[in-house]
């Protein structure tokens, strides 16, 4: 059952992702994204890394996708044509349905020429919170903290490039 | 007490990363940018006080292998504070002039010597990856600091585009050698034993981010854009600290993770110091302005410094470093006193035709401009010409006596661009009748320093030079 879902969920995420490049409404492409996204972390559940699989949703698919969606909608790209392509709701089931069986396919095949991708069972502790904690606060502490001035830095440096002009004359 | 001591051992790292958080809050409640410039001073001098500690102190690894620390690594660190520190001194007097005097500038550039020290005391791929991002997001924030003008502004457009496609290509690298060796550290890259297709593509991706950030011949394109562009301290900064850090990485990349396969890549590193040098120092030989002059001679030097690379010894490295130490008193140096000149009439004073008769205006300044470009030349008495010998001597010990041969030429040919500025101080008349202000003391004396170092280390080698072949007598 999980080999099919390995499946199901690739297949979901290379349609997702040509549907993506192909779609000419970019809302309509940012949406695909997120489908693409969330199938990644169906694949990340599936390798039992739990926690990456939360973060890929909560921070690719959540923050950065309203991100870009937000700067879409801003800057008003292709005004000319519709943002959004009408949803009908028989496209959507016509989409799932296909990639089900596309996946049920490859998934037949692959079982019919024994190429079924076996799951390492040293996976099962490698994806959890409390696995991913030891590793990053106790081994990795170092590149963790200078992770943490390096985003200060590039705040620092966009605040500076984005303040009001000639701010720092009064004070020379 | 271990941990503190760990801690001690990257105490340069933990100083400064601290003084940057330390000088962009003391911005918020002093409101005067004075105050975080005598901060990052102080920070800086404690930080090199440290990192000199750490260079005579033992060697080994901290951080659960992730830091290397004493010998190169530690050295590497000295060099950065040392760009850094002169920078930080010059740049205040700049900065004024141009109204750009704002605290913030402080605290990135020590972010950004925050992200170099990383990069030199890096023994994991990690380490190395951050540090160098560190490093140049900052930079790029910092290249376009003059907002008002356009050439800033391109520069730290291009200087970000280029860079963060450079910097693709290093972690592409960095996941390709993962892929092929099974870890990141250095050590452990260098114990595995598939060298396969993977591997290889792995390591020509590093080579290629390694290129870039040091502007060797073909990654060249950014640099004397950038270099102008940027505000001139800043560019001292860039063209001193940031190289080093990235050559002294380079080394350890070289020495600690890739040594067994040193006859193959020793090849491509022999190609690239060749076109590095003989375009870097053609090129430099047309430019009028002095910014982008010093920008293609700081290819060049690239260049020689990549001679010793590819000869890969000990002795080699050794020579390395201290050309890189050399390379570091003598362009901060020189791009001070431009920044001096360049003060004067709008800070649009870089064309190397409006240094007419200059020489005899303020005689000091001269002098120090003699000095620092008689060194890049590589004339006896200074650093510079030490540095481009034991250079030479180690890739000829090698057995690269071709390379040297080319490399002895193109640095024949850096004599007339160099000297062709010293024409113009001394030997035309001046028909503006300008008159030159006086720089502040902290100013004079942080360039008389330079200047007596480089003369001091070109009298003098015999103590750095002992020293630094003494961490490659063991092997490890």
């Amino acid at each position: 059952m999980e080999t099919f879902f390995f499946f199901f969920f690739a297949t979901l995420s290379i349609a997702a992702a040509i549907a993506m490049i192909t779609s000419r409404d970019t809302v309509n492409s940012a949406l695909f994204l997120v489908v693409n996204l969330v199938a990644v972390a169906g694949i990340f559940l599936l390798l039992k890394a739990q926690f990456l699989a939360v973060v890929q949703v909560l921070v690719y698919a959540g923050a950065i996708m309203v991100l870009f969606l937000f700067v879409i909608m801003l800057l008003n790209l292709n005004s000319e044509e519709r943002f959004f392509s009408e949803f009908r709701i028989k496209y959507g089931i016509a989409f799932i349905l296909s990639v089900l069986m596309l996946s049920l396919l490859v998934y037949a095949v692959a079982d019919a020429t024994n190429t079924l991708p076996v799951l390492s069972p040293d996976s099962a502790h490698i994806g959890t919170v409390e696995a991913l904690g030891d590793t990053l606060f106790v081994t990795y502490i170092l590149p963790v903290l200078s992770t943490a001035i390096l985003l200060t830095a590039a705040v620092v440096g966009a605040l500076m490039l984005a303040q009001r002009k000639n701010s720092g004359k009064k004070e020379s | 007490m271990e941990s503190v001591n760990e801690l001690l051992t990257i105490s340069p790292i933990v100083i400064i990363g601290f003084a940057g958080l330390f000088v962009m809050m003391l911005d918020a409640f002093t409101g005067n940018a004075r105050w975080s410039f005598y901060a990052s001073l102080f920070f800086c001098l404690a930080a090199l006080a440290g990192a000199v500690q750490n260079v005579l102190g033992p060697t080994g690894t901290s951080f659960y292998s992730l830091v290397y620390y004493g010998g190169t690594a530690s050295f590497g660190a000295v060099l950065v504070l040392t760009g850094t520190l002169f920078s930080l001194c010059l740049s205040k007097d700049y900065l004024e002039q141009t109204g750009n005097h704002i605290a913030e500038v402080y605290s990135l550039v020590l972010f950004a010597a925050f992200g170099m020290l990383l990069l030199v005391q890096a023994n994991h791929m990690i380490v190395l990856f951050l540090g160098i991002e560190s490093m140049s997001i900052a930079l790029y924030a910092l290249a376009g600091l003059l907002r008002d003008q356009k050439k800033s502004v391109e520069a730290a457009l291009k200087y970000f585009l280029l860079g963060a496609f450079s910097t693709g290509f290093l972690l592409y690298g960095i996941a390709l050698l993962y892929g092929s060796t099974g870890s990141l550290a250095l050590p452990e890259i260098a114990e595995a034993s598939d060298k396969g297709v993977m591997y290889w593509a792995g390591v020509g991706l590093l080579f290629t981010g390694f290129f870039f950030k040091v502007s060797a011949v073909p990654f060249h394109m950014w640099t004397p854009d950038v270099y102008q562009g940027s505000p001139t301290t800043v560019t001292a900064f860039m063209a001193t600290a940031s190289k080093s850090a990235a050559f002294v990485a380079f080394i350890l990349v070289l020495s600690r993770a890739l040594p067994d396969t040193s006859q193959q890549w020793q090849e491509v590193l022999w190609i690239f110091a060749v076109f590095t040098m003989v375009i870097g120092n053609l090129l430099a030989l047309v430019q009028e302005n002095i910014k982008r002059m010093l920008a293609y001679s700081s290819i060049a030097h690239a260049g020689y410094i990549m001679v010793g690379l590819a000869a890969t010894s000990g002795a080699a490295y050794s020579a390395v470093l201290y050309y890189l130490f050399a390379y570091t008193l003598m362009n901060v140096g020189a791009f001070g006193v431009v920044a001096y000149y360049e003060c004067h009439k709008n800070c649009d004073f870089t064309e190397i035709k409006n240094y007419a008769g200059l020489g005899f205006k303020k005689p000091i300044m001269g002098i120090l401009m003699s000095v620092f470009l008689f060194s890049m030349v590589g004339i006896p008495p200074f650093a510079g010409f030490i540095g481009k010998y034991r250079v030479f001597a180690a890739a000829i010990d090698e057995g690269l006596i071709s390379l040297v041969i080319i490399g002895v030429l193109a640095s024949a040919i850096s004599v007339y661009y160099y000297l062709s500025v010293l024409v113009y101080l001394y030997m035309k008349e001046d028909e503006t009748g300008m008159v030159m202000k006086r720089p502040s003391t902290l100013y004079s004396l942080a360039l008389i320093i330079l200047a007596l170092l480089t003369i001091y280390f070109g009298v003098h080698p015999g103590l750095l030079t002992d020293f630094l072949g003494s961490f490659y007598s063991v092997t490890w």
